[in-house]
């Protein structure tokens, strides 16, 4: 330590330039190499805000497709932008490799020093290393595969006309959310095959889909057996359905869902991982430059600037403030870790009866571990502790609809924390944020009508826009649509219901 | 191993196409919303962007989600004054679902309007869009000539300020060339034979002075060839191009005499706006000729149409007289289009009724391409409406409106001006 006591700080003035990023970035990279975080190459951008607006409407993607929602979500963020409702993220990071971070141009160079360590080091170092991260997504070839989608679909805009591409983007993204397969793992995607198989794959499903719509029966002689049911077992990845099954679509429009449902699957981690994944950056931003901080590289005065900024990212408004949404995941992730170190730095009697296996061993080891093996769910109730709950001050409200009030079912205390730990954990549980919703049944030898089964969670209805959904489904299927859920005997009951008749062209 | 890149100078507008697409799809709520805006706007505010309001139900982009009810359970922070057990009465409205759009709305999703502003430039191009003035023609070019001038090639003669200067000094150079040449070779070959004779052992003096004054002699010639000659200059050729043309002309009429109340003329001068925008923007060369009538007709111009003041009593035909004048004296009928706008609050002296009509058949219609009329009223008829409806039943090309609100305005607009329309009375 004491030869570093002789390097000079670093430059501390608000404006930054491309000499002094280079330096924090040299110094940022030596401290994350010091704690074994292992990253893909970064690539930094500096951007300017318009440019931000616009990587915010293409939901952070580099290369999007068109289509009119990012167009509707760019004027609304330029709207609360400049309405000042809203301040615009100082970066966005996007996992890929290399890793590319957008940096602010307005930035001060504290706040770019933050943002490196946080994205460049804290969320590229995630995405390299969290399990999910690794088995769902391929970040090598996520750029060229959005290119290939972009050319793919304006190729179809000039082929087929925009309304026609639009409304199938409209159907598709409407059933996003069931584009995925939870409990089988995607093959890996790439540019060249998707190329060389796409073309294979036109006529290939084709064939397939006339099989199974052929009128004409195989084999006369088992006429009388019962025919049997389609899909044979229950599937929830509708658009994966659509795409190989659905009678009557185009081919071109069949590589559209495919586009969609492969967009969905890389999201899919980000969405259960949101609080380990910022918890996990705030956590090396602040050890990193206050490490940076204990070698006298930086200044006093950075640090102010740091810590204020940092302090507003990781608060957590209580139940009754006004800006109060909801349990803040950056909040939440950067004390969870934090307080994991604790555990395994300075355990308490209590942390040693709640986390035998982790009180008292090698921090960084543990940390390591916990951001590879887990998602927020299994993190949750893994490891929140007792004194977090304590210092968060967390309690559950009961809303059961039977009653005509909400109960406090259990607060921080030594009867409710396992209640909390694990009701917190479930809140973080895609299956109960998603709706689950099946494709149980097609008719093949009738009317080719196709029933979906809707299995509620906790008693909770399905919302309001089904029937809008249920016509985007009906766009894609082309034939009768039925949604149903079962009652209280245990019958199906038709919820909602699309068919040709009633069809609303949209 | 980190790269930094400056995207800054990128394009920006990485969105427009997205932003493009938005517009295009909600096109139809958009021109709802512009139809109503319009007549919100100040008579003076005629070209500024606009916001736009959408209800929020028809940008839904709906996806399957959980509804109310239920028995949900939810962890919060900073515990106060809770124990387990403790009831408290549900509130009234459901406390959104965490993710709702912003904290603002309570219910889970919005009814507020979606509003956001457009340019200038959408705003116009929305505004006027499938419009374009009826029967506009484009007069053939043994009717109507209207010359260009086009360059075409270069001539030997014309004025000073044409000449060509590269081209006059490369015919100098080689009509100098081509005058020169066998000179030059002779006074080589002469130069040679020179310098044998002044190398060769005997004297040739003579021989030597006289081939001197050859060489002499040629020198001269060859200077003496000018530098340049009249017979060098070249001029840029023009010549003028007949091209067919469509040259156009709008005759604005509005009665401003004492009947005509403030908001009545309120009424016409946004209707005239309107008209104004859509000319400017959407024809290059058209000329616009203001007529503002009581019991007489003045020309006047923009400013003074628009904005200053009259009373009295009406007599229409006035404006149509001055009109057929100005035709005659301007605007050649075989030159031009001809249109006409009159606007009035349907008051007439009774006696001038005929003789509108009578001026409208024999003297304008007849020239003209187009010729609508709009009363602004929210009475009865009178006998200019009348007798226009007679006028607009013989005649295909004239047509009239009735405007009660300033609602009216714009859809009455878009009606005399929609593309290929057939004009109907």
């Amino acid at each position: 330590m004491a030869k570093q006591k002789k390097r000079k700080t670093l430059n501390d003035s608000a404006d930054w330039n491309f000499d002094l990023l280079e330096q924090y970035q040299v110094e940022i990279e030596r401290v994350a190499k010091h704690y074994r975080l292992d990253t893909y190459v970064n690539q930094i951008e500096v951007i300017t805000t318009e440019q931000m607006m616009d990587a915010y409407a293409s939901v952070g993607m580099p290369i999007g497709y068109n289509h009119w929602t990012f167009g509707k979500k760019f004027i609304q963020t330029e709207q609360t932008y400049k309405r000042g409702r809203m301040g615009l993220a100082y970066e966005i990071v996007i996992n890929s490799n290399p890793c590319i971070a957008y940096l602010m141009e307005e930035n001060t160079l504290p706040m770019q020093a933050l943002v490196m360590a946080h994205a460049c080091y804290g969320h590229n170092s995630f995405f390299k290393n969290n399990y999910l991260f690794k088995s769902w997504t391929d970040a090598d070839s996520i750029i060229d595969y959005l290119l290939f989608a972009k050319n793919y679909i304006a190729k179809c805009e000039s082929k087929y006309g925009i309304d026609e591409v639009e409304a199938t983007l409209d159907a598709c993204h409407a059933l996003m959310n069931h584009g995925v397969d939870r409990y089988k793992r995607p093959q890996k995607l790439s540019l060249d095959e998707e190329l060389k198989r796409q073309k294979d794959r036109e006529e290939y499903l084709e064939s397939q889909v006339n099989t199974l719509w052929r009128t004409l029966p195989k084999n006369p002689d088992k006429n009388d057996e019962k025919p049997p049911s389609f899909p044979s077992e229950p599937q929830e990845n509708i658009l994966y359905f659509i795409e190989k099954n659905a009678p009557l679509l185009k081919s071109w429009q069949r590589e559209i869902v495919r586009i969609v449902r492969k967009v969905s699957q890389y999201f899919y981690p980000q969405k259960q991982t949101q609080v380990m994944n910022e918890g996990w950056a705030c956590f090396w931003h602040y050890t990193i430059l206050n490490h940076l901080y204990d070698e006298g590289l930086v200044t006093d005065k950075f640090m102010l600037e740091f810590l204020h900024n940092h302090t507003n990212v990781v608060a957590q408004p209580e139940y009754n403030s006004p800006y109060y949404s909801g349990i803040n995941p950056y909040a939440l992730g950067f004390n969870m870790f934090t307080d994991l170190r604790r555990i395994c730095e300075y355990p308490t009697d209590e942390d040693k009866k709640w986390f035998p296996d982790i009180a008292g061993s090698n921090w960084l080891d543990t940390l390591h571990f916990a951001m590879e093996t887990f998602k927020d769910e299994s993190f949750i109730s893994q490891y929140l502790s007792p004194k977090l709950m304590r210092d968060l001050k967390l309690f559950n409200i009961n809303d059961n609809e039977d009653n005509n009030f909400v109960e406090i079912a259990a607060i921080h205390n030594e009867q409710g924390y396992q209640q909390i730990r694990s009701i917190l954990s479930s809140q973080y549980n895609l299956s109960n944020l998603e709706v689950n919703i099946q494709v149980i049944n097609v008719d093949i030898n009738g009317d080719r009508s196709l029933t979906l089964r809707y299995i509620p969670q906790n008693e909770v209805p399905l919302g309001k826009s089904k029937d809008e959904v249920l016509k985007h489904l009906h766009y894609l299927w082309q034939f009768d649509v039925k949604l149903v859920q079962a009652d209280e005997q245990g019958k199906d009951m038709i919820i909602a219901a699309c068919s040709n008749k009633t069809e609303n062209s949209n | 191993m980190t790269n930094f890149i400056d995207r800054r100078l990128n394009g920006k507008n990485k969105s427009m196409v997205n932003r493009q697409r938005f517009l295009r799809r909600y096109k139809s709520q958009i021109k709802k919303s512009l139809a109503e805006a319009i007549n919100k706007r100040g008579v003076t505010d005629v070209s500024s962007g606009e916001n736009i309001t959408i209800p929020k139900k028809d940008l839904s982009e709906p996806f399957f989600h959980q509804g109310d009810g239920g028995n949900k359970n939810k962890i919060h922070p900073g515990n106060d004054q809770f124990t387990t057990g403790d009831r408290i009465p549900r509130p009234k409205k459901q406390q959104g679902q965490g993710g709702g759009d912003s904290e603002a709305s309570d219910s889970g999703e919005g009814d507020e309007d979606f509003v956001f502003s457009i340019s200038k430039d959408e705003y116009l191009n929305l505004l006027f869009e499938d419009l374009e003035l009826p029967n506009l023609e484009r007069n053939q070019l043994d009717k109507l000539i209207e010359y260009k001038t086009v360059r075409t090639g270069y001539c030997a003669d014309g004025v000073p300020a044409n000449i060509d200067i590269v081209k006059s000094l490369q015919g100098s150079i080689s009509r100098r060339i081509a005058m020169t040449s066998s000179k030059r070779k002779e006074l080589k070959k002469l130069q040679e034979k020179l310098i044998l004779l002044q190398q060769d052992k005997i004297d040739r003096f003579s021989e030597i002075t006289a081939l001197e004054k050859q060489i002499t002699e040629l020198k001269d010639k060859i200077a003496n060839v000018p530098f340049i000659d009249t017979f060098d200059l070249r001029f840029r050729n023009y010549a003028k191009q007949a091209i067919p043309t469509s040259k156009a002309v709008m005759f604005c009429l509005m009665d401003v005499s004492g009947s005509m109340d403030q908001a009545t003329k309120d009424i016409a001068k946004r209707f005239y706006i309107l008209l104004y925008l859509f000319l400017t923007r959407t024809y290059k060369k058209i000329d616009v000729v203001y007529i503002r009538h009581h019991t007489q007709a003045k020309e006047v111009d923009e400013q003074e149409f628009f904005y200053s003041q009259e009373t009295g009593g009406t007599i229409a035909s006035s404006a149509l007289e001055l009109m057929t004048k100005i035709i005659d004296e301007r605007y050649n009928a075989s030159d031009w289009n001809i249109y006409g706008a009159q606007a009035s609050d349907g008051d007439n002296w009774a006696d001038d009724s005929p003789k509108c009509e009578e001026l409208l058949r024999k003297k304008i219609l007849p020239v003209a391409r187009y010729f609508s009329y709009i009363e602004i009223t929210q009475r009865a008829h009178q006998t200019l409406w009348h007798k226009y409806t007679e006028v607009a039943e013989s005649n295909s090309h004239f047509s009239m409106r009735h405007i009660k609100t300033v609602d009216d305005i714009y859809p009455v607009f878009r009606d005399l001006f929609k593309k290929n329309t057939t004009v109907s009375a």
